[in-house]
């Protein structure tokens, strides 16, 4: 039965902690031993009693470092990873594609390293997805933190006082922390504009009430679910939006991150002068650069025009129990995944894409970075067919071979006609207007009749059973007249057995279809 | 008035009842009043035709065509009650080689008869007449024996695949139209038994390089080769109430059949020459992933947490018997306040309709059984799909990979729904012989197993 050690955040001002009390039953459930380091909780308004009582047991920093498996939330100290014991696992977020020298560091000791935010983006994966709710929490937040910096209503409102327009919040990127703050800020009743490289999230955006602003340029097909650079006549076209948009809109909330590269600057120094006195822009991407020129990390700059732009990067933490509820989810779900047998034994299973992929050292083995995972499946298909000999262009016939078939036929019916003695062009004429009538009226067919309808006309192709009858009726003194009848006695059998055999058996179905 | 101009005026009723017959069934509310209009259409004819036999005939006559049409009764009135719903398609098969049989002997009587003619090129037309009523009929009666015995895998329902196969097909047709030449020349019996036996091989040959998965196409043909039978004979005794049947059998035929082909995305013609299915998909050693599997005790914790749920049933459905345990399956979650509709693939099944008439059997209301087009938006607005033994309706693969044999087919779209369960005997392809990226997906599980025990196992776990 392994250990799990829930460490205190070291960090100034992170407030979450990588387990909750209620993410520690789930863990013992799973069969391991959980220690929680005193005080852990405590700025996520959980006390050391409260995970006593789901089970854990409190211990002092040395301990909970010195577990089989240490849960945190920040990536670890270079004096925390020696606290590590040797084959120790350790779960947090460690950003590895930022931070090599982090990775080196952890590398150095002889232990295993799974990192929370490289979870793929696949859907089976989404229960541990860390990134996604810390991102759902943050965007929630930004608005809120908007909010309390704007002078105004979000909502419209025609009062006794006068006529309050509404706020109008633009969300720049739309992931999980934009389509959260979309939600959010339209719930308080702001009109909400989205932009995003990504066309097919225009739905999503509707769907929280947003209006997506479409840049009518062409965009490649992202294939690991998130968002990639854009080309430049596409950053042409968005900078234009922004530019109008800025102008406009009241509050602006901006998300854009690419993976592994500095966040892209989507609204400028003369964007945020072009703003209304009393602004808001909150840029959720400034601890990895910033979207907005002039913000700064964590901090809240007011401009010279009045517009305040807020850095905040601890968005999420400002929600320091819904946070660490969700990320102790994740990991717990992550846990279920590491441990099949449910028997307190972690396992590592790298056939596994996801498993595979969050592990940045495996017993001070780097492994990162991790084979690519493929998530959407049709970018995959166009190498498959590229080696395919092409095929020979189908003997499809072109509009006018089948007009010249038909004005063919039309003709060859004519002359028939033309030259034939009578009955014939009179059974013609019946012919052709029994086929137009058939056509008409089998077209209307319900399609959960198709089946009655074959019977049925099959028991009316039994009409055949006519003319063998008008056949045995021949003349006994005729020559042949025996073996004419035997054959129409035969004709008139079989065809009797589908017009009373093809009725009956529609009846049946039909009986059987009810509402 | 004599008994021949009743007889006349008895036909166009009976033509007009049967157009009311089918125009009826055109929906579920008409359809019983449909076929009712139908019998009566028939009755009409049936005793018309007695009362000319009987005024004209000698009392042998009158005799053998009652003691026919009795046996023949029988027979037809004891297998309509006896035949299982999944069943449906090699009866309806079975009946149509006895309608193309009908005609042939009706068409071989009109040679033997050797009817008088004043003039002489009346008489070519009736020897052509007699030899276009074999041929039709003589296709339709071994291409539906073939179907027949495909169907009930009596046979392997692989294709046949001769070499030159269309240039056999074409080959055939050519003999044929040379031989009615020669025919109308020199009305000779041996020609007349030359184009039944080529007839007979060609039907064989048409429907044996056609495989199992075409078969509603082939079913829908043969039903419309059936009528234009009966309209060949038509035109031999100078019936037009035959004419008037055999088109509009020979048209409902046709437009099922294109109707079938459009589901398929592709032309009468190429179903008709066969070859669907045989070249290997060309990606067949991509790597697709692992799928994953589910337990019945897992999926019915799915449904239960489910608000709406699709079920598209496809031949696997037919060839476990499963649809009482489904309709059970849908009558417990619907009694749940679960939203459960069905969508039905047009190829589904080996019939046009087939899945269709196996629900209604499981007394499954058919308001809930939706189309392709009526239910593709849906999917996407979906908690669970349960895919029960269809396997290229379902493929992503049409949609998505351009390279697919099966590219361009319509097929529903269960991929957008948040979940999907497959149930399926092993990983083996379906019909097409294309793999299906459908159950690599990662919101798709594979239920593996017959199709009834698994859906019995989700009913004991609710």
């Amino acid at each position: 039965m392994s250990v799990v050690g829930v460490v205190t955040e070291s960090i100034p001002g992170e407030t979450r902690v990588a387990a909750t009390p209620e993410t520690v039953g789930k863990l013992i459930g799973l069969g391991y031993r959980v220690v929680v380091e005193s005080g852990a909780g405590a700025k996520a308004s959980f006390t050391d009693e409260a995970y006593v009582e789901a089970g854990a047991e409190i211990r002092g920093t040395a301990e909970t470092w010195g577990a089989d498996i240490v849960f945190k939330v920040n990536a670890p100290t270079p004096a925390e990873i020696g606290q590590l014991a040797d084959g120790a696992t350790l779960v947090s977020l460690i950003s590895p594609a930022l931070s090599p020298e982090l990775v080196e560091q952890l590398s150095a000791r002889p232990i295993t390293v799974l990192a929370m935010d490289a979870v793929p983006r696949i859907s089976r994966a989404q229960s541990m997805d860390v990134l996604s709710s810390m991102a759902n929490i943050a965007g929630y937040r930004a608005v809120v933190e908007a909010a309390n910096v704007f002078g105004r209503f979000f909502t419209g409102q025609i009062t006794a006082a006068g006529k309050v327009p509404p706020a109008k919040v633009l969300v720049a990127g739309v992931g999980v922390a934009g389509l959260a703050a979309i939600g959010t800020a339209n719930s308080l009743g702001a009109i909400v504009r989205a932009t995003d490289p990504r066309a097919e999230v225009a739905d999503q955006v509707k769907s929280l009430g947003g209006e997506y602003l479409a840049v009518d340029v062409e965009t490649e097909q992202s294939t690991d679910g998130y968002a990639k650079a854009t080309t430049d006549a596409y950053n042409a076209r968005a900078a234009e939006i922004y530019s109008e948009q800025a102008a406009d809109v009241d509050i602006i909330i901006t998300t854009a991150l690419i993976p592994g590269r500095a966040a892209p600057v989507l609204i400028t120094e003369a964007d945020v002068a072009s703003m209304k006195a009393g602004s808001v822009i909150v840029d959720m991407a400034a601890a990895n650069g910033g979207n907005v020129a002039g913000s700064r990390p964590g901090e809240a700059v007011v401009t010279a025009n009045g517009v305040t732009i807020l850095g905040y990067t601890d968005l999420a933490g400002r929600l320091p129990t819904q946070a660490s509820q969700l990320y102790g989810t994740n990991l717990v779900n992550l846990m279920k995944l590491l441990t099949p047998g449910k028997d307190g034994q972690l396992v590592l299973d790298f056939d596994d894409v996801v498993q595979r992929t969050i592990t940045v050292v495996r017993n001070g083995e780097t492994t990162w970075p991790p084979p690519p995972v493929q998530v959407s499946a049709a970018p995959a298909a166009a190498p498959a067919a590229a080696p395919v000999e092409p095929k020979p262009p189908k003997a499809v016939m072109t509009q006018r071979a089948k007009l010249g078939l038909v004005a063919l036929g039309i003709l060859a019916l004519f002359l028939v006609n033309a030259y034939a003695p009578e009955p014939l062009p009179e059974h013609f004429t019946v012919l052709t207007l029994a086929i137009v009538i058939g056509y008409y009226v089998i077209g209307k067919v319900h399609h959960a009749l198709h089946t009655p309808l074959m019977s049925v006309t099959n028991a009316i192709s039994g009409i055949i059973v006519v003319g063998a009858m008008l056949q045995v009726g021949i003349d006994g003194d005729a020559s042949n007249a025996t073996v004419i009848r035997i054959i129409a006695f035969i004709a008139i059998l079989l065809a009797s057995i589908n017009v009373f055999g093809g009725f009956a058996v529609t009846r049946r179905m039909l009986s059987m279809f009810s509402k | 008035m004599d008994s021949l101009s009743i007889a006349t005026a008895a036909y166009i009723v009976a033509s007009l009842l049967f157009i009311l017959s089918l125009a009826g069934l055109s929906k579920h509310e008409s359809a019983s009043q449909g076929v009712l209009f139908g019998i009566a259409g028939m009755t009409i004819a049936l005793v018309a035709t007695f009362i000319v036999v009987a005024d004209l005939a000698d009392t042998t006559s009158v005799v053998l065509l009652l003691i026919a049409v009795a046996i023949g009764a029988a027979i037809g009135l004891w297998r309509a009650r006896v035949v299982e719903m999944t069943g449906m398609p090699e009866l309806i098969a079975l009946l149509h080689s006895f309608a193309g049989l009908a005609a042939v002997l009706v068409g071989w009587n009109g040679y033997l008869e050797h009817q008088s003619f004043g003039l002489q090129s009346l008489e070519d037309i009736h020897n052509a007449e007699v030899f276009i009523g074999v041929f039709i009929g003589a296709v339709t009666f071994t291409g539906s024996i073939v179907a027949f015995l495909k169907l009930s895998a009596r046979i392997k329902s692989n294709p046949l695949m001769l070499p030159g196969k269309n240039y056999i097909n074409l080959g055939a047709l050519a003999l044929f139209v040379a031989l009615t030449v020669w025919f109308v020349i020199d009305p000779a019996l041996w020609l007349l038994i030359a184009v039944t036996v080529v007839a007979l091989a060609l039907g064989w040959h048409l429907v044996a390089s056609i495989g199992g998965g075409d078969m509603p196409v082939v079913v829908s043909m043969l039903n419309s080769y059936s009528g234009w039978a009966a309209a060949a004979s038509g035109f031999l005794l100078d019936n037009d109430a035959l004419i008037v049947t055999g088109a509009l059998v020979g048209s409902s035929g046709a437009y099922l059949s294109y109707i079938m082909c459009q589901a398929m995305n592709r032309s009468f013609i190429s179903v008709i020459a066969g070859g669907f299915g045989i070249e290997a998909g060309p990606a067949d050693d991509k790597d697709y992933g692992e799928h994953r599997e589910i337990t019945a005790e897992d999926t019915a914790e799915l449904l239960r947490n489910a608000s709406s749920v699709i079920i598209t049933p496809g031949y696997g459905m037919a060839v476990a018997q499963a649809q009482y345990p489904v309709a059970d399956l849908v009558r417990k979650l619907r009694e749940r306040g679960v939203d459960v509709k069905f969508g039905i693939h047009p190829v589904a099944g080996r019939l046009p309709g087939h899945m269709n008439v196996l629900l209604a059997e499981a007394k499954v209301p058919y308001d809930i059984v939706l189309e392709m087009d009526e239910i593709n938006d849906d999917f996407k607005d979906t908690s669970v799909v349960l895919v029960i033994g269809a396997n290229d309706t379902v493929n992503p693969a049409a949609t998505e990979d351009p390279s697919s044999p099966i590219a361009g087919m319509p097929v529903l779209t269960v991929w957008e729904a948040s979940d999907v369960v497959i149930f399926k005997r092993s990983m083996a392809t379906g019909y097409a012989g294309v793999q299906n990226p459908l159950f690599f997906r990662d919101n798709s599980q594979m239920l593996f197993g017959d199709a009834k025990e698994r859906v019995e196992d989700i009913l004991k776990a609710l």
